[in-house]
């Protein structure tokens, strides 16, 4: 009896560390085509390129199931680099998903015209709407990313865009298509 | 070398462990509508079955044997194929994540597939000693991916046909599957006796 329980337990434990040992050996670190995609995505997550945030129409171009043109938010300079990144041929933005905008833009919401209806709320995918319902809503504009889903489901029409153009205190270097090298460093 | 060719040929053919002995039955009916899964499936369960055949031989004959625990023979067999599959199914998952995909959970569900345990069992009842365990079970596990595979090109087949309505999905794939297993029984015809 006592036999079998140690050698039973004997057994196990060298099991285990050969799986232990094993898991670490054949540790999976994900793919890595679709983080490389990822990061180069404006990660607004807003929805526009019918995917379901950033993540998911990375890892839909990494499968070949999507193209590469349909993130109005990256515009030109994510098309380019994901090209650079895949090797396939620029083209031009698809219109089906929006267009490029020449400002970054945020919404704001007409606050004597909202009746509280929270429909906004559900819309934005980055939660940069507060308020609650029969109370008057507003806009976080430093975490709008200015996707505009917000806009279809207003049933008052109060949501307007602004552009934010670039001032002294909020302007921001664009993010390079291509990481910057310095010379010395190749 | 004979001696390992009918092995090879006993258990590919005459005693076909689906349709002959019926073993792993679930995972013969489970993965079998497509080509593709079936191939992947085949893949998976011959390298688990040729490695739990080996690695179940080395234990009863260099632990259970000497110490006199035969009669733990189950449990210890179920441990070492929980292992043996567990370790393949991380090996899957580095190197080709599209079939462990693919494969879902019938990559843990070969822990249970009858034909491991069985495998391990008969090779103990045979009296096989180590080479004839490799071949028992890699004979084995080929027979069951040429099957397996056979079977779910004619299933591609069968979905576009026209079958009549009684006969439509499960039914008409089990009847299929015992007219086979006439057809593998034609086969015990290769031994005089």
């Amino acid at each position: 009896m006592l036999t079998v329980i140690i050698t039973l337990g004997v057994v196990a434990v060298i099991f285990g560390l050969i799986l232990g040992y094993s898991a670490i050996r054949f540790k999976v670190e994900g793919d890595p085509v679709v983080d490389q995609i990822d990061a180069i995505l404006p990660q607004t997550q807003c929805g526009q390129c019918t995917y379901p945030g950033c993540r998911g129409y990375a890892e839909a171009i990494a499968k070949g199931e999507a193209d590469i043109n349909q993130c109005p938010p990256g515009g030109e300079t994510t098309i380019i680099a994901l090209a650079k990144l895949l090797d396939v041929e620029v083209k031009p933005l698809n219109g089906e998903h929006g267009e490029e905008k020449l400002y970054p833009t945020v919404v704001q919401i007409d606050e004597q015209s909202c009746i509280g209806c929270t429909l906004c709320i559900q819309a934005c995918p980055v939660d940069a709407i507060i308020g609650a319902a029969k109370q008057m809503h507003t806009v976080v504009e430093t975490v709008c990313t200015g996707c505009n889903l917000c806009i279809p489901p207003c049933p008052v029409d109060c949501i307007h865009i602004i552009e934010v153009k670039p001032t002294v205190r909020n302007w921001v270097a664009a993010f390079p298509a291509e990481p910057f090298i310095a010379p010395h460093a190749q | 070398m004979t001696e390992y060719a009918l092995i090879l040929l006993g258990t590919i053919l005459v005693n076909n462990f689906v349709l002959v002995k019926f073993l792993g039955l679930c995972p013969f009916m489970g993965v079998s509508r497509k080509l593709e899964t079936a191939m992947g499936m085949a893949l998976a369960t011959t390298f688990v079955l040729t490695l739990s055949s080996v690695s179940s031989y080395l234990v009863d004959a260099y632990i259970l044997i000497p110490l006199g625990l035969e009669y733990m023979r189950t449990i210890m067999f179920i441990l070492v194929i929980a292992v043996v599959v567990q370790f393949t199914e991380m090996v899957v998952h580095k190197t080709s994540p599209l079939l462990y995909n693919v494969l879902g959970i019938f990559l843990p569900l070969i822990t249970t597939n009858c034909i491991v345990l069985g495998v391990a069992l008969l090779n103990v009842q045979e009296k096989h000693g180590f080479m004839q365990s490799l071949f028992y079970g890699f004979g084995a596990a080929v027979g069951f991916s040429l099957v397996l595979i056979l079977f779910s090109a004619i299933r591609e087949r069968i979905q576009v046909a026209d079958v009549p309505e009684a006969f439509q999905g499960t039914s008409i794939a089990l009847i299929t599957a015992g007219i086979m297993s006439l057809a593998f029984m034609g086969f015990s015809g290769l031994i005089k006796v």
